[in-house]
Formats: structure tokens, sequence, C-alpha cells
């Protein structure tokens, strides 16, 4: 055996066994979602799910509280990401434009903000008053524009807007703004799902300026709703006292079932997430590439 | 006019914070205002470098963060340089896809996880144990395993996505390299070590450099999520004690003091580090 061919079967199994350590966690929770609760709370389900059936997921969704949360956060990551776009957009093509004037000065007051911040308390008592605590813009605005974003689209722009162009529709009579909206936008789809994407799996992600910012439950995030339950486990548990045998199992599988729906729970919550995510894991990739040559 | 929008929202809620800083050295109410609070000086620092908690939180914030350094920082580089010399396009497409995946599982989605698979009485990994006779552990109370948990957690969720990066920079690495090793007779592993590495070396500092910038800023999102009474003792750090101090207690003032010392300290780490690389390698942020 050459060495080359002992190099490629070390990589070949140290990869795989790195496949199976991130799949397997992964693969498990989605069996366990499936599988009859008592096989769960047993540790029966390893390879596959035992006793499939959807008992966890109809569970979900009789909660109340995960329903709002999902419609919440469905609506925070709409409007979230939309402003995002309105912000990054503009400001990213204003500053690949070699004809800006305050280019340097722009790009130097965003990249102080990478540097300092004022910490959690002033930001908060700016927030506070701005009297956004407790609505939904206290969870989009402050953070309309991600710095490195902005650096991203902006090196798009520049790579693939060439000032001749400009030039040539300004030739034809184009003014700078329909450019930007007739022109520029459309040739940059491809960076605008990347920052659909990062901002929007951030937005359904996030779950500490909700925790800072809102009080009301009814206006919590679905994160927030799944720190409840899977973090500080208050799922309910009708509770009494059990004296009877009979009534001793129905509570323990009400706690096997309280069990199971954590599992089907993450699930829920990932959906969003695993449907782009597929579709769109080469943009994801090169938007990181994008940032990295010029970071 | 483009940039209007994004410098306003900018400014109110990245550069107005930093003039509410001066809270940390006035005795801040609400009712008085920034203003109107009475200067104290340096009281609230005096305050918490005498405070038992300073050096509970700094030390555990520093622990959690040199361990998650030490940790997570080589593991990506290595995958990179493995999934670059892997020949087998297919297989490899599909390890990436995987190893990434992680990266877009929330912080909360995260903690449940490790919550439920290491539960004493139903998780995963207790069940595991028992096949081989070790009794239940409660890992979540346990606290010589929470760093543990807490950083080769991270790992599993960070490698692939954080080796996204470095293995950008293998593909700019000019075939004509390789051709010419192989030519001379070098092996993939010579040809990984002394084509592949040197490349991605310069992207290693920087990211070196940024990451020992931050190491007292480590994330509150997860550490929060974990922390329990039984554990508190190693998982609470500055960012979760800033918090509880300014937002559950109330006291806004002190908080901000502890947090402003947090920042002060990550800076002069930054420059720390970054000086130190530019001496020895050349690199450096400026």
């Amino acid at each position: 055996m050459t060495s080359d061919a002992i190099f490629d079967t070390v990589i070949l199994i140290v990869l795989t066994l790195v496949f199976i350590v991130v799949a397997y966690p992964l693969y498990f929770v989605i069996i366990s979602s499936f599988s009859d609760p008592k096989a769960v709370a047993g540790g029966q389900v390893v390879w596959y799910p035992i006793g499939f059936n959807l008992r966890g997921y109809a569970e979900v969704f009789k909660n109340s509280q995960v329903v709002t949360g999902f419609i919440n956060s469905l609506i925070y990551t709409t409007c979230g990401t939309l402003l995002n776009l309105a912000v990054t957009l503009p400001t990213a093509y204003a500053l690949s434009r070699s004809d800006f004037n305050g280019n340097r000065f722009v790009s130097i007051f965003y990249l102080v903000t990478m540097f300092v911040s004022g910490g959690m308390i002033p930001t908060y008592l700016v927030v506070k008053g701005c009297g956004m605590l407790n609505t939904i813009w206290a969870l989009i605005v402050p953070g309309a524009l991600g710095v490195y974003n902005m650096i991203v689209a902006r090196t798009f722009f520049k790579a693939n807007l060439p000032n001749e162009l400009l030039e040539a529709a300004k030739l034809d009579g184009c003014s700078s703004t329909r450019f930007f909206f007739s022109i520029a936008l459309p040739l940059s789809s491809s960076i605008i799902a990347i920052l659909v994407l990062y901002y929007g799996i951030g937005h359904w992600n996030s779950y500490f300026s909700a925790l800072l910012y809102l009080s009301d439950q009814k206006k919590y995030p679905l994160q927030l709703v799944l720190r409840s339950i899977l973090v500080l486990n208050e799922a309910q548990l009708q509770q009494g006292t059990a004296t009877t045998a009979e009534q001793l199992a129905q509570q323990e599988r009400q706690r096997q079932l309280i069990e199971l729906m954590k599992y089907s729970l993450i699930i829920v919550s990932s959906i969003p997430v695993m449907i782009v995510y597929p579709l769109v894991q080469k943009h994801f990739v090169k938007g990181v590439m994008i940032g990295s040559v010029k970071g | 006019m483009y940039v209007l929008p994004g410098m306003v929202i900018t400014f109110v809620f990245s550069y107005v914070p930093l003039y509410g800083l001066q809270i940390a050295f006035r005795r801040y109410s609400a009712k008085k205002g920034i203003w109107g609070s009475p200067w104290v000086g340096l009281e609230y620092f005096i305050r918490f470098f005498e405070s038992p908690y300073f050096w509970t939180t700094l030390r555990n914030t520093f622990l959690l963060s040199i361990y998650s350094l030490i940790a997570g920082f080589p593991i990506p580089i290595i995958l990179a340089l493995m999934l670059n010399s892997f020949s087998h396009k297919r297989y490899r497409k599909v390890i990436q896809t995987v190893t990434y995946a992680p990266n877009f599982i929330s912080t909360v989605v995260m903690a449940g996880m490790l919550i439920l698979f290491l539960s004493p009485r139903i998780g995963i990994v207790n069940e595991l144990l028992s096949v081989f006779g070790i009794p239940s552990i409660n890992f979540m109370a346990e606290k010589g395993m929470w760093r543990h948990i807490y950083v080769w957690s991270g790992v599993w969720q960070n490698t692939g996505w954080n080796s996204v990066i470095f293995f950008a920079a293998l593909a700019g690495v000019s075939p004509e390299f390789h051709e010419a090793a192989v030519v001379d007779g070098a092996s993939k592993f010579q040809r990984l070590l002394y084509i592949d590495f040197p490349a991605i070396l310069p992207t290693a500092t920087i990211l070196l450099i940024l990451n020992c910038g931050s190491i007292l800023s480590i994330g509150f999102e997860k550490a929060f999520l974990l922390q329990n009474d039984l554990n508190l003792s190693v998982s609470e750090i500055i960012s979760t004690y800033v918090y509880k101090v300014g937002l559950r207690q109330m006291d806004m003032s002190y908080s901000t003091a502890i947090g402003l010392f947090n920042s002060a300290v990550n800076a002069g780490m930054l420059i720390l580090v970054n000086w130190t690389a530019n001496k020895l390698s050349g690199t450096s942020l400026w």
C-alpha cells in the first residue's frame, strides 16, 4: 500500500466518522418525533421510528402558545427581513459606487460600530426611550443594518455592476434612482437571496431581543415559547395527587407524551429553515466567500 | 440619500447608547434621566472589583472562551484540509451539506436538544452509558461537565460552517503547485502540509486575531440557556451577570459598569493579540 492510499483511507474513515457524529443526533430527533411515546422514553428508538405515529405533532398543534409563537415569528421574520433589505441594499449600493463622495466617512461610521457598542443597558434605554418596548419595532429596527451583510452586498455590487453600465444608462437618459431600481436590483437577485436568507434565519432563530424587550406573552416569538417548553420545562402537566395505580400510570403516560412532543416541537420549529436550507445551500456558501474576499 | 436611513438607525441604536454609557459613572434613576442622575465616579467599578462575583465571572468567562477557542479553532481547519484532499466529489458534497446544517439550528433548540439527550431519566446518552454498565449521570447538574457540554456542542454545531471560509481559501490555490509537486514525487500528505496548509495560514491568522479580540464577549445566548441553579458556579459569565443585574435587579448603572469593563478588556486583548501577530507573522488587521 502506498502512502497515498493510506492517506486516502484515513481521510475516508475520519470524514465518515464526522458525518455520523453530526448526522446522528439530527436523525435521532427526527425518528423520535415519529415514534411511540413509550418507546422514546424507554430508549428503544435507535435506528428507525418505533410504533410510527403523529401524536407528538398533534400535541404540538394543540398547544396554543406554540401556534401563536409560530405566527408571531413568521410576522417578525417577514417584516424584519423586508426592513433589513430596504436599509441594507441602498447603503451597500451607494458605498459600492466610486463616485459617491462620503464613501470613506460612511465606511468608518459603520466599521466603528463593529468594534464598540454601548452594551445591553444603554441600548435598552434607547429602545425604551423610543417607545418601542413591547412592540415588534424593538425586534426589527435596532439591527436593521447588519454591517457584515452590508459589506457582502457592497462587494457583490462592486464586482457585478461595472461603471460602464451606469455610464451607458446615463447616456440613454436614465436617472440614478431609476438605474438602482430597474437595472442594479434586477441584476442582483443572487445577493438579494443571500441577504434574505442570512437575515431571515437570524430573525427566525433569535430569542434574545425578544427576551429583553417583550413582556407580553402573546407577542412572544416561537423561540421564546420553545425556551419555556424545552429549556425551562414548563409544559403543562396535569398535576394532582396520584393515589391509585391507574392515576400513576396515567401521569407517567402524560409525562412521556410531553417528552415526545419536545422532539416534534424541535422539528416543527425547524421546518421553515429546513425547507429553504437544501435549496439555497450554494448561495449561503457563496455569501461567505464574497465576504471573505474583502471582509 | 441612499445611505441616510441606515445611518439614522445605526446612529440611534449604536452611537446614542455610547453616549448612554456614562450612566456607568452616575447613579442612574429613570425618574431623573441621564443628566439628572448624580455623578459617582468609579463607585460601581470598585463595587464590581470588590464583589465576589468579579473573580467568579471573570474566571468562568476566560476559561469558557479559551477552551472554546482551543477546541473550536483548529478543527474547522483540519476539516477543510481533509475535505479538500478528499477525492470523492459526490460524498464530499454530502458531508459538507450535513456538517453545515447544525449551524442553522437555533440556540434555543440546541440547548433543548442537549437537555433532552443528557437527561438523567430518559436521555439517549445515559441510555447508551447504561449499556456499558455506567450509572446514570445528571449531566446538566454536574459542575465538572458544564464547560465540556458547552464547548463540544459548539464544536458540533459550528465546525462545518466555520470550515467554509478555509475551504474557500483552499479553492484559491493554483492547481499548478500541486501538479509541480506531483512531478517532484510529493505524496498527498506532503502536498497538504506544504501547499495547502500555508495557503490558509493568513486567513487563519486574521480569524484568530478576531477571535481573541472577542474573548470576553462569549455568547450570552447559549450560556444563559444552559444555566441552572446547580451549575451556576461555573456557568455564570460576565454577560449573563450583566443581564441579571441590569434587567432582573434593575441596577442599571452597576450593570453598565460591568459591561463597560468587559468591552475595555476585549479592546485591550484585540490590540495586544494584533500587535503580537504583527510582530510574529506580519499579519495585522490594520
